[in-house]
């Protein structure tokens, strides 16, 4: 099976305006195979968007992608558990589900997994699948020795597997908005000032280092992600779909970057160099991969 | 009214024999590895203390509930697997569960073993709890620590099994068995090492004027000056700076504990079966005070007396507490 590239879900809250560009540019020049839609973080966020899917969607699909549509990481509400029942429901485009909410809605119906699920072994994939699920994107703290008996296992099953290869690397999920406590304000008087933060926002320790990035009632890596290097190990332990975390860098490009490795067309110290290249405005990380503390960089500079 | 169920945490046998002694119905606890949530050392049990506390316990009339509540990473499934075949010979009460390949093992091969559903699973919303209810015959559900009293009642109204919540101990906000801040700083996972803030990797570091700084790995959690408590350093407790906030402030939440005594009627009229103490990595003393005091208020509101809930200010994490989000969601 040929590499799969794909677009995770945009994790912050970009205005409408920012998203149809985006993907538009994605539909129209990105080299990627699989776009995931909708928003996972926040169901106050969802209004802004919601009318504009079908376009979007349409004119992915016109460009060769495949969509598929992301639930909420967390349900709690009425308005969001109803949410939910809705989307299990949506017959026209695959469903990647956050949350457990959602098993109880897809009986017979078959489904994705995204990475906010806790898949970590093979007894739980092998459960899932039975119940309907065919693709597993893997929680991202997983080290690469359980990847690999992942990919393994899942194709015996007949799934796919796909890990994240390029952004930032969500850490935590709370019921409270660190957005909103920061300006001083709760939740449901938060007047979206997530918005400012369209990368998220930064969190740096007391002597003034960067650590974590806070979105909404998300937190994140301080750094982003990057195992471009490993995705040749990756391929050959049967992964099939790499991910890549849109920010506000030049996805386009990213994504130019990661197909040219995934397929081999030029050298893994000519992807790096441009990868560095695009100044993303962070340290790369690949800890977790390496069975270390996440926010590490294991390997040449 | 029914009468809930007292559920205490014993961190080691000699707390278990503590909890049992002070009135719990119910202790929960695990064995010394990554199958459950509170993999500290010193903290848990060895095979031969749990078979010895199990029957201790028993002799009480108290029940002993297993937390095998972890997520076994890919290739070390067969330790969680052992753990639950070595409680189910020694005869544990009921297995507290996460991953819904331990749950399938357990509802498989001990299906006459009572399955709860672990806070590590984060099962929020009734549907998420009919799914693990209808897949694996879970008997109760450990609710997150981010509900109302009235999201609570409006839970018990939909689901087919019995909800437990914590009532006294640590508040934290993350969701649980969703974190992985641990993992990013230290190398070790919550979810598969059952390890958060570990203390090998923790400092305290005092400058010449007094003050303190807590670090976790290579990262600054907090500093105390001279006349503040120094907490002990959890991520989500920590002071940080951002460019939106004036000044060093707590992110996430204040280092403050739980303590809902106040809100006992109502949270047993809501209709909870199981009121959890949280504590396993605490102190003896802790568990004799706080479970006496709680068996006390129990009783008094069964008997329909004013609970008497005596202070416990003192046993609270940097002696705050709060309702957390059981008395209102203007905390989110």
């Amino acid at each position: 099976m040929k590499p799969n590239l794909t677009i995770a879900p945009i994790l912050f809250h970009w205005n409408a305006e920012r998203k149809l560009e985006f993907y538009a540019r994605i539909a129209d020049e990105a080299p990627v195979d699989v776009v995931y839609l909708g928003e996972i973080i926040c169901s106050k966020r969802t209004p802004f968007f919601e009318n504009h899917y079908d376009e979007v969607a349409e004119r992915l699909v016109r460009g060769g992608k495949t969509v598929v549509f992301s639930t909420l990481a967390e349900v709690m509400l009425k308005r969001e558990r109803n949410m939910i029942a809705g989307f299990c429901d949506l017959e026209d485009f695959e469903l990647e589900i956050n949350d457990s909410s959602a098993l109880w809605h897809l009986d017979d119906k078959s489904y994705r997994v995204g990475s906010l699920m806790n898949v970590y072994n093979e007894d739980t994939m092998a459960y899932l699948v039975a119940k309907g699920a065919t693709h597993f994107t893997l929680p991202a703290e997983l080290p690469r020795d359980s990847i690999a008996i992942l990919a393994a296992h899942a194709k015996e099953l007949g799934a796919t597997t796909e890990v994240q290869v390029f952004g930032r690397v969500s850490l935590a999920l709370s019921a409270r908005c660190y957005h909103a406590r920061a300006h001083g304000r709760i939740k449901d008087n938060c007047q979206f000032v997530c918005e400012e933060d369209m990368d998220g926002m930064p969190l740096n320790t007391l002597d003034g280092e960067e650590f974590l990035t806070v979105n909404g009632i998300q937190t994140l890596s301080h750094s982003y992600l990057n195992l471009l290097d490993d995705m040749d190990d990756m391929k050959e332990m049967g992964v099939t779909h790499f991910r890549l975390v849109p920010h506000t860098q030049d996805m386009v490009a990213v994504a130019n970057i990661f197909r040219e490795a995934l397929d081999d067309t030029v050298s893994a110290e000519e992807s790096s160099e441009k990868l560095t290249a695009l100044d993303i405005p962070a340290p790369f990380s690949n800890g977790f991969w390496n069975g270390r503390p996440g926010h590490q960089w294991v390997g040449e500079v | 009214m029914n009468r809930p169920e007292l559920v205490c945490p014993a961190g080691t046998p000699s707390a278990m024999r503590t909890a049992v002694e002070a009135g719990a119905d119910a202790v929960y606890c695990g064995f010394q590895n990554a199958t459950n949530a509170r993999n500290f050392p010193g903290l848990n049990f060895t095979v031969p203390e749990l078979e010895k506390s199990v029957r201790h316990a028993h002799n009480g009339g108290t029940k002993v509930l297993l937390a095998v509540n972890t997520f076994p990473p890919a290739g070390k499934v067969d330790l969680w697997k052992e753990a639950v075949d070595t409680g189910a010979k020694l005869g544990v009460d009921a297995f507290i569960v996460a991953d819904i390949g331990v749950a399938d093992y357990i509802a498989k091969n001990y299906p006459d073993i009572r399955l709860h559903l672990s806070v590590q699973a984060a099962a929020s919303t009734p549907e998420a709890i009919k799914f693990y209810c209808r897949e694996f015959n879970i008997k109760r559900v450990v609710l997150p620590r981010i509900l109302t009293v009235p999201e609570i009642k409006t839970m018990a109204d939909e689901i087919p099994c019995e909800i437990e919540t914590f009532i006294f101990g640590n508040h934290g906000l993350m969701v649980e068995g969703r974190c992985s801040l641990t993992n990013y700083i230290t190398g070790l996972s919550t979810n598969m090492d059952g390890v958060c803030s570990p203390a090998a990797q923790i400092q305290y570091i005092k400058d010449d004027s007094g003050n303190l700084t807590t670090k976790l790995g290579e990262f600054t959690i907090d500093c105390f000056s001279c006349d503040e408590n120094a907490g002990y350093p959890t991520i989500c407790k920590g002071r940080y700076l951002t460019p939106a906030h004036d000044g060093a402030y707590y992110a996430f939440e204040e280092p403050i504990s739980l303590n809902l005594s106040t809100l006992l009627p109502d949270l047993m009229a809501a209709g909870v079966t199981a009121l959890k103490i949280e504590g396993r990595q605490r102190s003896r003393a802790y568990v004799k005070s706080v479970v006496t005091a709680y068996r006390k208020a129990v009783d008094n509101i069964m008997a329909g007396h004013n609970p008497e809930i005596s202070d416990l200010l003192a046993l609270t994490e940097g002696q705050k507490e709060t309702q957390g989000a059981f008395k209102s969601k203007a905390w989110r």
